[in-house]
């Protein structure tokens, strides 16, 4: 397990965009995680809450696109899903293939607010 | 109303930059890095210790240990004539960049010409977090099964080399070596592999001449 980490990485880089960008406060964190990549979102999730409690991401919420493991048969052009314990293409069984995708690992995007955004909707919210 | 901010970052890449400033460190001192990953057993401090054994008269091996807890490999290390020193992970499942760049702060790079660095037993997170070693090298062991490939993609995916340890147990039991090398031909193609045993010695020249030739590369750049 090594969620607490990659999850302390997450904020790091959540942290600096939103400095950057001036921002007072990070809502949203668009992440793009490979089925190849062994992360368990809900264990993100959690280490997330707990870290993030001091600082302007506090409460944001963390987004999970999972991208397929996909694989292409170099000798029929077929791009298929590998099965379980099986990497051979399931159409011409060739095992000249490659992983096109499936090992993604990125923050492909922040949802931020100004100051004065903050300011506006927590004027709303108290009504 | 939201700001969308574009990120596009590896979420590692503080790591990656770390790794990158331990490998210009290890080249700036000719020393050949490799980072030895496998499951608990497969043999990491056996191969270790079979290479210290055969290279000592000719190289000045310094040797990483990454364990969870205890000193026990980085002590067979330092028996083996290697100049070790002990990482205790406090339960990560890893090594990163961040624990290697403490350790190389503790030894002197000019007094050694290979670094094996001994990951932690596991066969997911250690592929995941580069070190910045020159290669990264998987042990796979004959008892632990034919399988191994399919259930952990990840970790025959980024390595530059493979060592299959314990080949004199092939007799003994169940392993379809075709099926395992069909497994890791097509997640790693062309994968440079050492069929061995760190017991009878059986493959082990060849696993020292790779070792050998990697050094020179990194020495004559």
């Amino acid at each position: 397990m090594h969620e607490l980490p990659v999850t302390e990485s997450i904020l790091e880089i959540a942290l600096r965009h939103a400095q950057a960008a001036q921002a007072a406060r990070v809502t949203d964190i668009y992440l793009v995680i490979g089925q190849l990549a062994s992360i368990v979102d809900d264990s993100v999730q959690f280490y997330w809450d707990m870290i993030s409690a001091d600082t302007i991401a506090a409460g944001a919420q963390l987004h999970f696109k999972r991208i397929p493991a996909e694989m292409l048969c170099l000798d029929c052009g077929k791009g298929y899903q590998p099965g379980e314990g099986e990497l051979a293409c399931p159409v011409c069984g060739g095992r000249h293939v490659k992983v096109v995708s499936g090992e993604e690992f990125r923050m492909e995007a922040i949802e931020v607010e100004s100051a004065e955004e903050v300011r506006a909707r927590e004027e709303r919210e108290q009504g | 109303m939201k700001e969308r901010v574009q990120v596009v970052e590896n979420i590692l890449s503080a790591n990656d930059r770390l790794a990158r400033e331990n490998r210009a460190h290890l080249d700036r001192h000719g020393v050949f890095g490799l980072n030895l990953m496998a499951s608990p057993g497969a043999g990491k401090t056996s191969l270790i210790e079979r290479t210290l054994s055969s290279l000592k008269d000719e190289l000045r091996v310094g040797v990483v240990d990454g364990d969870v807890a205890t000193n026990i490999d980085a002590d067979r290390a330092a028996a083996a004539g290697a100049i070790a020193v002990q990482i205790n992970t406090g339960g990560e499942c890893h090594l990163d960049a961040v624990m290697l760049h403490g350790a190389l702060e503790q030894m002197n790079l000019a007094e050694l010409d290979l670094l094996i660095v001994e990951n932690v037993g596991n066969l997911i997170c250690p592929a995941s977090f580069a070190l910045g070693t020159h290669a990264s090298v998987l042990i796979a062991s004959v008892p632990e099964g034919d399988d191994k490939p399919y259930k952990y993609p990840a970790m025959y995916r980024g390595v530059e080399a493979l060592v299959v340890n314990k080949i004199d147990l092939q007799p003994y039991v169940d392993f379809d070596l075709e099926y395992f090398q069909a497994g890791v031909e097509m997640l790693n193609p062309g994968l440079v592999t050492f069929p061995l045993s760190c017991r009878t010695g059986e493959g082990l020249g060849a696993w020292l001449e790779w070792v050998r030739a990697g050094l020179k590369e990194v020495q004559q750049e």
